[in-house]
């Protein structure tokens, strides 16, 4: 008896469950689906990411949205938890039955979600810089991929600033490791001996900084030009800045290029002893063209606060959003297959006063921009590359990939096809 | 309002230009500068660069504070003529001074005017620069500092410069950081005669530290080979000496990891040591403690700016009280149902963990907050090849009059006297009249403000985020348990004991493996001592 | 003995209700899935599988953690390390399991050995091309572990909250361990893009339904197991030792041989939790041996019920459920909904649902229980 009321109970909850899984509107609105964290450990970052997409998605429907209907922004949190990044890209796509989705931040998260978008054949466009050594055909990849960042910013130090010891300094996971791999193979390739460069990894998070700062102040004592080349992640940023400037190493001295501090990273610290150190974007806060002061403007009443920055990951999903909006309107469709095959070669304005275009490996071209810190947690630009610079999926600075191309298009339509044995090679290979 | 605001532009504008002259230093500049001026107003930092270094080959009044501006970053050109002025950022406008004489001249919108770049090398030519044109200077703080950047940009030009400072100079300190900088130039300079060259590096040598042994062994690929030699074997004298302070400032950086845990720690030492509340809530009150720190230093930012430097003088007190406060309140609305069952505390306040974790993030955003360090903490000084620096000093003294502090109030006063007594044996305690829920309060609350006094400590070396909190639980349970709960020297020992040996480890296993063998170690101490370094005797240790 | 005898029956009869209810879960589930068509309200789409397939693995590694808390009073807080471990195993068999099928075309080394230049398989990693090494593995790795670990702190008498925070720093230290790329299990990004198990395509959802099945049928299992050993004569004695080690102890038995006993079984059963779950969530990374996670179980089990082994299946499906439901209803908040619940729990279910369930533990009871705490510390009876 009792036995069967729990069995009932059991069903019934499971049935009325995927009941209210399965709530699904009427289709007279596009979904966007939006999957960055909004608690735990990436929040910090990825909530402005979550708010620009809102606004763009706001913005796009007072111009009266896409194929004349309105779209509809999904925002799910996944909590900085990565399985639940699976998960939630599931459900957004499966469930809520979004037609794209813009997310992500970690390497991790993306790995997680990657089979679902290619199992379940949707969109995803990933805005942060990252390692490369990836193109899949359901990911748009709007960030920088290595060569977008590392290298022109090694190549400034070294002939602008006449830098000839190197520090890789960086947070012990992928993205480091692997752009420390290319620099390290790039800087050899260009004459650095092995005893001038320095590589050190830390655990996420790592705030006493103290035996490492002097470290770093120890390999620079060898007469030659030291610099740092930092891919120290977010959060262990503020501590690591403060114990240089404490330890009373400035950018004159020893300068630190990063690929992860941006205008949201400087807002947490006073930047007034950092005056010089460098980052390498595709984007600054402080570029000065009427795209970008429009941008500015229309952030700052979106979010109600001023005091707010800007930064490269936000461009990012402008630029993405933007190309989405475009490749929809040229397929007539928000059909993943069409959009996957109109949206190569389309361009759109970046915030930087040019345009950037969508190629076939699924990166971006974007202009390189390094900046040097100002007393107002601003960048100011100091180089910029002549030309935009294409991103490349994967590096020529790795043994193993240098032989790899990604081409989405017919009749190729491989993310990693080996020129040297002139086959697709095992993933996405259909 | 904002045709007003148009006159007002207009006249300010019509106001420049007929009294301009009188004013900014541009109309009776000298007309050898007027085109160099013109060719700073480029992108390119090359050319920008040769045209500072003409500029100061020029004798005008006005090139020391032209440079000094434009290396501050402070230089703009006012896009309607074309002058330059010192601009300081004033909301979103600009206030423009005058280069020479400092008077405000207008205030003009950011689009009005244009700001002149400079780069790090650019930064380091002009220090340089400024260095031989400031050597002589009424000012000897301006000189030392002349001194200084000579020594370190090394600048050939200013040799000259260099000696006739050396002879006019009357204070020992600055003349000695001269000869420093004459003698680096004289080692760098590979036609100087080879005496002269070696007596450099003997002067060098003398002087020792890093920096020094860093010209040092640049010089160690030196085409002469007795200079060569010479310079490779001053350096290695130089770390050799290094290699032994190395370990002084090893044990030095230990004790400071260790005051940062044990401010952590200590709270949880009273909450978790002495009240056996598995509290993992008490990383969420030191992040409380930090906003407490960033709300004062916002508020005074805006009101009373010149109060900065004591804003953690102010924020401390108020930290203590305001998480004392919440932690009451936590005892008294959930903790006092859960005693006698420890493990159940641990839930519950994983709750309230969460909760306030994200009370704060919708309060004041996800993203970090800037809490600044005032003048006191920034920096660092030198004892002998040490670097101290204050931050890290100020934190260790902190951490231990904080111990001391708790220390005499459970020793020496009633309040104490009664934690200790309901600690040791509430049924007793009861009985001789004391109120031990409103002990257990005091205790939680003295826990939790404490808390919020390493809040207010932490919020000079890390970042003031939401997750705060959650980077020190961990450690904090570590310190209290290897120490031996529910005692505060315990907690003493163990933070500093464990910060030592992590700053030990660090240089041969690298920061992440450190972590993880401190972490293996102490799993092995457990078994060997259950309880800790410094175990409670008697029968409140039969739980 | 008539009375003890009825509530063996009323007990016997209500774990039969449970295996019987897993069944016919195990039965509909992938027939809702697959049978039914798409658009009918009985359907249960993919996403609905791994979900629930996700819980059922949650809810085993649940029920490991009640076994050694609820019943013989270990609270461990790093068990999040035993099911990690499973995961890695399962994990490491299906990175082998690609193949050449990995962007390098490597035929050996998984892609993140390849790019970041390892030149051959680190030792550790052979063997687990074949299933039944990694099968052995991941009940092995999680088993010596907790044995090596509970053989040291159980001989030394480490108790209470001491056991707890060196569990902690157990799976914290692990944590660390992985997360660094040196030790050759793909650093912060773990194992992932997986491609197929034991020959099936890992994205087909008939794979689905059966690692579904298989995951029910391992919790059953579980559950069979947990039950046997609970109503043991051993299991007697565990409550004993759980409600007074001492004593249990001078009345000559080997406290220490039972708690170890328990506790690897508990790590075993919490490693094949993890061996399931991987394949169904598509990643294992070093995340899931932080101290957070394994923390959040001991909620699931107290949500549930400490001490019913049903209750700590109920708990982990009811609060991962509320999760899911939580982050995509109210992603701004849902915190605040999840913390409150777990201080409610506490303070007003002691019991947890289970008890609500039994209507032990509802307002009523809250109540009286407060009333006994405040007379409790009034009288000066309270324990420490």
């Amino acid at each position: 008896m009792k036995s069967m009321k729990l069995m009932g109970a059991a069903i019934a909850g499971l049935v009325g469950y995927t009941g209210v899984m399965g709530t699904s509107l009427a289709q007279d609105t596009i979904k966007v689906g939006v999957l960055h964290s909004l608690s735990g450990t990436m929040a910090i970052s990825e909530t402005t990411l979550k708010d620009a997409m809102l606004m763009l998605i706001e913005e796009q429907n007072k111009k009266g949205g896409i194929l004349g209907k309105q779209l509809e922004a999904v925002v799910v949190d996944p909590a900085s938890d990565w399985p639940l990044f699976a998960e939630k890209a599931r459900e957004l796509i499966e469930v809520s039955k979004v037609d794209v989705v813009f997310g992500c931040w970690t390497s991790v998260s993306r790995k997680s979600v990657l089979p679902v978008f290619e199992e379940l054949n949707s969109l995803l466009f990933y805005p942060v810089q990252y390692e490369g050594e990836e193109s899949q055909r359901n990911v748009f990849y709007t960030g920088a991929a290595p060569n977008q960042q590392a290298i022109p910013a090694v190549d400034y130090l070294a002939e602008v600033e006449g830098v000839e010891r190197w520090v890789l300094a960086g947070t012990d996971y992928v993205y480091p490791r692997t752009t420390n791999k290319i620099l390290e193979t790039y800087l050899k390739d260009s004459g650095v001996a092995e005893e001038d460069i320095m590589i050190n990894y830390t655990p996420f998070g790592h705030s006493d900084w103290q035996t490492i700062v002097a470290d770093i102040k120890a390999f620079g004592s060898a007469g030659k030009k030291t610099a740092v080349v930092s891919t120290i992640n977010g959060d262990a940023n503020v501590p690591f800045y403060k114990e240089l400037a404490n330890q009373g190493i400035a950018a004159s001295d020893i300068p630190v290029v990063a690929f992860s501090v941006g205008e949201e990273e400087l807002a947490g610290i006073d930047t007034g002893p950092l005056v010089g150190h460098l980052a390498a974007w595709n984007y600054f806060m402080s570029v000065d063209t009427p795209e970008n002061a429009e941008f500015i403007k229309a952030w700052h009443a979106f979010i109600g606060d001023e005091g707010r920055v800007t930064n490269d990951p936000m461009e990012a999903h402008y630029i993405g959003f933007n190309m989405w909006v475009k490749a929809v309107e040229k397929a007539g469709t928000t059909a993943p297959d069409a959009v996957i095959d109109s949206i190569v070669g389309v361009a759109v304005p970046n915030l930087t006063g040019g345009y950037s275009a969508m190629m076939p490996n699924h990166h971006i071209t974007k202009p390189v921009l390094i900046g040097e810190i100002q007393d107002d947690g601003q960048f100011a630009t100091v180089f910029e590359t002549p030309g935009l610079v294409v991103g490349d999926a994967w590096s020529d600075y790795l043994p193993d990939s240098k032989d790899l191309i990604s081409d989405w298009r017919a009749p190729m339509s491989c993310g990693n096809f080996n020129t040297a044995s002139g086959t697709c090679g095992g993933m996405q290979g259909q | 309002m904002a045709s007003a605001l148009r006159l007002m532009l207009f006249a300010g504008l019509w106001l420049g230009l007929t009294f301009g002259g009188a004013h900014s230093g541009f109309a009776q500049t000298n007309p050898q500068l007027t085109p160099l001026l013109e060719k700073l107003d480029t992108r390119n930092f090359k050319q920008k660069a040769d045209a500072v270094a003409a500029i100061a080959a020029i004798d005008d009044p006005m090139v020391v504070p032209l440079l000094k501006t434009l290396g501050a970053g402070d230089l703009y050109r006012r896009k309607s003529d074309g002058t330059y002025f010192r601009a300081i950022r004033k909301g979103s406008a600009f206030a423009l001074h005058d280069l020479v004489s400092g008077d405000e001249v207008e205030t003009l919108s950011k689009s009005a005017v244009e700001r002149i770049i400079v780069n790090n090398s650019m930064r380091g030519q002009i220090d340089a620069l400024l260095g031989s044109l400031t050597l002589r200077s009424a000012d000897p703080k301006q000189r030392l500092s002349a001194a200084q950047s000579l020594l370190k940009e090394r600048d050939p030009s200013g040799l000259n410069a260099l000696e006739a400072a050396i002879e006019a100079e009357e204070q020992d300190h600055i003349r000695d950081v001269m000869i420093a900088a004459r003698s680096a130039i004289v080692l760098y300079d590979t036609s100087a005669a080879q005496a002269d060259r070696l007596e450099a590096v003997a002067a060098l040598k003398a002087r020792g530290g890093r920096s020094m042994m860093s010209l040092l062994s640049g010089a160690a690929g030196d085409q002469d080979p007795e200079v060569a030699d010479a310079a490779t074997a001053a350096a290695a004298a130089i770390d050799k000496e290094l290699q032994f302070w190395a370990l002084g400032q090893n044990v030095l950086y230990g004790l400071s990891l260790g005051s940062v845990l044990l401010l952590a720690a200590i709270g949880l030492a009273i909450t978790f040591g002495v009240m056996g509340v598995i509290n993992m809530a008490h990383g969420e009150l030191v992040m409380l403690g930090a906003y407490t720190t960033f709300v004062v230093q916002d508020a005074i930012r805006s009101s009373a700016p010149h109060l900065f430097d004591y804003s953690l003088l102010i924020a401390a007190p108020l930290a203590f009280a305001i998480v004392g406060l919440v932690g009451i309140a936590i005892e008294r609305g959930v903790v006092r149902f859960l005693y006698g069952r420890p493990l159940e505390t641990l839930l519950a306040t994983w709750g309230i963990s969460l909760l306030l974790q994200q009370t704060v993030r919708s309060i004041f955003g996800p993203t970090n907050k800037e809490v600044g360090n005032p003048s006191w903490m920034t920096g660092g000084f030198e004892l002998g090849y040490l670097t101290i620096t204050y931050n890290r000093m100020w934190i260790l003294v902190f951490a231990l009059a904080v111990f001391a502090g708790l220390l005499l109030l459970l020793k020496k006063t009633a309040i104490g006297l009664q934690m200790r007594a309901v600690t040791q044996n509430r049924a007793m305690a009861s009985d001789m009249g004391v109120r031990s829920g409103m002990v257990d309060a005091m205790t939680f609350g003295l826990g939790a403000g404490v808390a919020g006094l390493a809040g207010v400590a932490l919020s000079q070396i890390d970042n003031v985020s939401p997750n705060l909190g959650q980077g020190y639980i961990v450690d904090s349970f570590m310190v209290v348990v290897f120490g031996g709960a529910g005692n505060l020297w315990g907690a003493l020992a163990g933070a500093f004991t464990l910060g030592i040996a992590n700053k030990f480890l660090e240089p041969f296993s690298g920061a992440v493996l450190a972590k993880v063998l401190v972490l293996v170690f102490i799993i092995l101490f457990i078994q060997k001592r259950p309880r800790g370094l410094f175990p409670l005797k008697g029968r409140a240790v039969e739980s | 003995m008539a009375h003890s005898s009825l509530i063996g029956r009323a007990v016997a009869a209500r774990s039969q209700a449970f295996l019987l209810v897993l069944l016919a879960i195990a039965v509909l589930v992938p027939v809702m899935n697959l049978a039914v068509p798409a658009g009918s309200f009985f359907h249960i789409p993919s996403y609905g599988v791994s979900l629930f397939g996700k819980y059922v693995c949650y809810a085993l590694l649940a029920l490991s953690i009640d076994l050694i808390w609820g019943y013989c009073g270990i609270l461990s807080l790093g068990h999040g390390a035993f099911f990690a471990l499973g995961g890695y195993a399962m994990g490491m068999h299906l990175m082998r399991e690609i193949g050449p099928r990995g962007v390098y075309g490597d035929p050996i080394l998984p892609d993140f050995m390849v790019f970041l230049n390892w030149k051959e398989l680190p030792w550790f990693w052979h063997g687990f091309d074949f299933f039944p090494f990694a099968l052995l593995m991941i009940v092995a790795v999680p088993g010596v572990l907790a044995f090596v670990f509970g053989w040291f702190a159980f001989r030394s008498r480490v108790t209470g909250v001491y056991l707890s925070i060196i569990t902690q720093a157990l799976t914290f230290a692990l944590m660390l361990a992985f997360f660094r790329n040196e030790m050759g299990f793909g650093g912060n990004n773990g194992l992932t893009d997986f491609k197929d198990i034991l020959g099936f395509d890992l994205q087909h959802d008939t794979t689905r339904c059966g690692l579904f099945v298989a995951s029910i049928l391992a919790l059953g299992l579980g559950y069979s197991i947990c039950r046997f050993v609970v109503r043991s004569k051993a299991g007697k004695v565990l409550v004993a030792i759980r409600d007074a080690e001492s004593r249990t102890r001078f009345l000559g038995y080997r406290v220490e041989g039972y708690k170890l006993f328990v506790f690897v079984l508990s790590a075993m059963l919490a490693g094949v939790a993890g061996a399931l779950y991987t394949p169904q969530v598509g990643i294992i990374n070093p995340s899931e041996f932080s101290p957070a996670n394994s923390i959040e179980v001991v909620v699931w089990v107290a949500v549930g019920g400490r001490g019913t082994l049903i209750g700590a299946v109920l708990g982990a499906i009811i609060v991962n459920g509320a999760k899911t439901l939580f982050t995509g209803w109210f992603p701004e908040i849902w915190l605040f909904a999840l913390g409150a619940l777990f201080v409610g729990v506490t303070l007003f279910m002691p019991k947890g649902v289970m008890g609500l369930l039994r209507g032990d533990g509802g307002g009523g009871a809250k109540i009286k229980l407060l009333l006994e705490k405040l007379g409790a510390a009034r009288t000066g009876r309270m324990l420490r």
